[in-house]
């Protein structure tokens, strides 16, 4: 037996060097493939609803099951409204416990600080929706109340901020979609502060810069296109949430300008409605499901295209 | 070190030379990062302590053992069902998920590296990861359940869909991280670089891989939406992998919305057992990262 034939038998041949190879990228294809079908088999079981609403499905804001309506416009609007509360409280929040690990926080605490925001990231949705239903919005109301009390002579918060029967709302359900949202995005905006060069941030301390105009000065013009794109994923994960939601938000599919008001959205009328629809209304549930698909693929292919061009730009900077 | 002297220097410089306006902005803004980390530190203190309170009234051996009971009024304990389907099926979505997960990987860093179809699986992995929870439920429903009905197994499917980006993320990731010399040593000494990849680069990533994975377990065992309508619901615990089964989230769910104290109690209690679980998962992966790192 010759040198190579031996060397041939000990490594494993070529042949089994391709089988792998191809059975690594069988796995990496399967990305792609369950991608393609769940685009196509949802699509697929919606036609009936799209066949029997054409546009007015997107455009209708009348949704009642039992007369053949299905108008997904009071659900569209309720995610929209519920993400952009989530995101206007949860950013500041965020990019501030970002800062505080970054910049404030002795360092001794600041792996403590990280690990109480990695226990957020892993509390179950239904959690935090099951506190939500059964302490939050019972308590809660009686503040919306006061606040709708005080508001009361305001022209524009009196519609917005308005008295309301009940805790189940757009806006508790906003609440609790921010705490679900503060750890996405102080990681991201974490790992974006943690790229300032060390020599810029010294440099505005030298030249007598406080803290926090050196925090304006370099490390938010440094970090802007991160944090957009940490908002970016965290209004994504916001509007897709289900669980939470569908509990506190309180199931009314109407469109009203009062945030204190019960509402719907669209991941949570689906988990509420698909047990007991058939036909039509369960095809208009799984359109809403395309729907929904469309809407997050959308904003995170868009948030990921913000900081890989950020990225791209730090590195040729450096 | 020295950079850190040179902050505390500046700032004893500062003291007589900054106006004071200036000196009351900057305590401002060190007072709001300090109540940004409140605002999101007590709510979660308020929600664990919470849990643990009104989940310890029917928390015990005996819940994690006893069946549903069948009338959600009647008091009392019982969750075993809801314990065994969240083993059962998180445990067969692992299975699915994470060799899956983990050649994925090595084919986006052993072989694809920066080729077209790598770059483009790493945009699809990046887009999947953003797919909601319920949209993985739905599409379980429509491309399983239709056809073989309210399962375990179906249940696992959406679960580990949801499972499998994160995998192949933190997996490329820990495999990135395998110095380039290791694989050059193995190829020197002839070996081909399937058994390369298996023997060297593989086991040297292994902490790691094995982290990121837990993590994407504790993920999925607490997720509710992808079961609502792919598994169904028994009072009764099923072990097999098909036929209807339930879960922990799955129970807390349909418990949160029934107005009866003790099927509420039993939510609460359910809870308990579930972020116990959450946890105890994060916490063995934490471990496994700080080991890794240490040597």
């Amino acid at each position: 037996m010759n040198q190579a034939s031996l060397a041939e038998q000990r490594t494993g041949g070529r042949i089994a060097d391709q089988a792998f190879r191809l059975l690594t990228l069988l796995a990496g294809l399967t990305i792609l493939v369950v991608l393609v079908l769940i685009a196509f088999t949802t699509v697929n079981n919606a036609l009936p609803a799209f066949r029997h609403s054409g546009l007015s499905f997107l455009t209708s804001r009348e949704w009642i099951p039992n007369e053949g309506k299905f108008g997904a416009l009071p659900f569209i609007y309720g995610t929209a409204v519920i993400a952009v509360i989530a995101v206007m409280l949860a950013v500041p929040v965020s990019v501030g416990i970002a800062l505080f690990v970054t910049e404030v926080a002795p360092r001794r605490m600041r792996s403590s600080v990280v690990s109480v925001m990695d226990l957020l990231a892993v509390i179950p949705s239904v959690v935090f929706g099951l506190w939500g239903i059964l302490v939050l919005a019972p308590s809660i109301a009686s503040v919306y109340n006061s606040v709708s009390d005080a508001v009361e002579p305001v022209p524009v918060f009196t519609t917005v901020f308005n008295h309301t029967q009940t805790g189940r709302s757009y806006f508790t359900a906003g609440l609790i979609l921010a705490l679900m949202i503060t750890p996405i995005i102080t990681s991201i905006t974490r790992e974006v502060f943690a790229t300032v060069p060390r020599n810029d941030k010294d440099g505005a301390l030298a030249l007598g810069a406080t803290r926090w105009e050196m925090v304006k000065g370099v490390v938010f013009p440094h970090s802007i296109g991160g944090m957009v794109g940490a908002t970016m994923l965290g209004l994504g994960r916001a509007m897709g949430e289900t669980i939470a939601v569908a509990l506190v938000i309180g199931s009314t599919p109407h469109i009203v300008g009062n945030l204190f008001a019960s509402g719907d959205a669209m991941p949570a009328v689906i988990a509420n409605e698909f047990g007991e629809a058939s036909g039509v209304h369960r095809a208009a549930l799984i359109g809403l499901g395309v729907a929904l698909f469309a809407i997050t693929v959308l904003v995170n292919v868009s948030a990921r295209f913000v900081v890989r061009r950020i990225d791209v730009r730090l590195r040729g900077l450096a | 070190m020295a950079a850190i002297d040179v902050t505390r220097d500046a700032s004893s410089l500062r003291t007589g030379a900054v106006s004071r306006s200036r000196k009351r902005r900057d305590r401002i803004a060190t007072a709001a990062m300090w109540g940004a980390f409140a605002a999101a530190a007590l709510p979660l203190a308020f929600i664990l302590f919470y849990v643990v309170r009104a989940g310890m009234h029917l928390f015990s051996y005996d819940f994690l053992i006893t069946n549903i009971p069948i009338i959600s009024s009647q008091p009392g304990p019982g969750m075993a069902p809801a314990v065994v389907g969240t083993l059962l099926i998180t445990g067969t979505a692992t299975l699915i998920a994470v060799p899956l997960g983990v050649l994925g990987a090595l084919y986006l860093n052993e072989y694809g590296k920066q080729r077209p179809l790598a770059n483009l699986i790493r945009l699809m992995t990046d887009v999947m990861s953003g797919v909601p929870s319920i949209v993985m439920g739905l599409f379980i429903y429509t491309i399983w359940v239709l056809r073989y009905g309210l399962s375990a197994f179906a249940g696992a499917l959406a679960l580990a869909c949801l499972m499998l980006p994160i995998i192949v993320r933190t997996s490329e990731e820990m495999l990135r991280l395998v110095p380039a010399n290791l694989r050059e040593a193995s190829a020197a000494l002839g070996s081909r670089t399937w058994r390369t990849t298996v023997r060297v680069v593989v086991p040297a990533a292994l902490p790691g891989i094995v982290s990121g994975a837990m993590l994407a377990v504790a993920r999925a065992a607490g997720e509710t939406a992808p079961l609502l309508f792919t598994i169904g619901l028994v009072s009764k615990p099923n072990t097999k992998l098909f036929g209807a089964n339930t879960a922990l989230s799955a129970q807390i769910f349909r418990n949160a919305q029934v107005p009866f104290p003790a099927a509420q109690q039993r939510a609460w209690a359910a809870a308990l057992t579930l972020i116990v679980l959450v946890f105890l998962l994060t916490l063995a992966s934490r471990v496994i990262t700080a080991r890794f790192a240490r040597k």
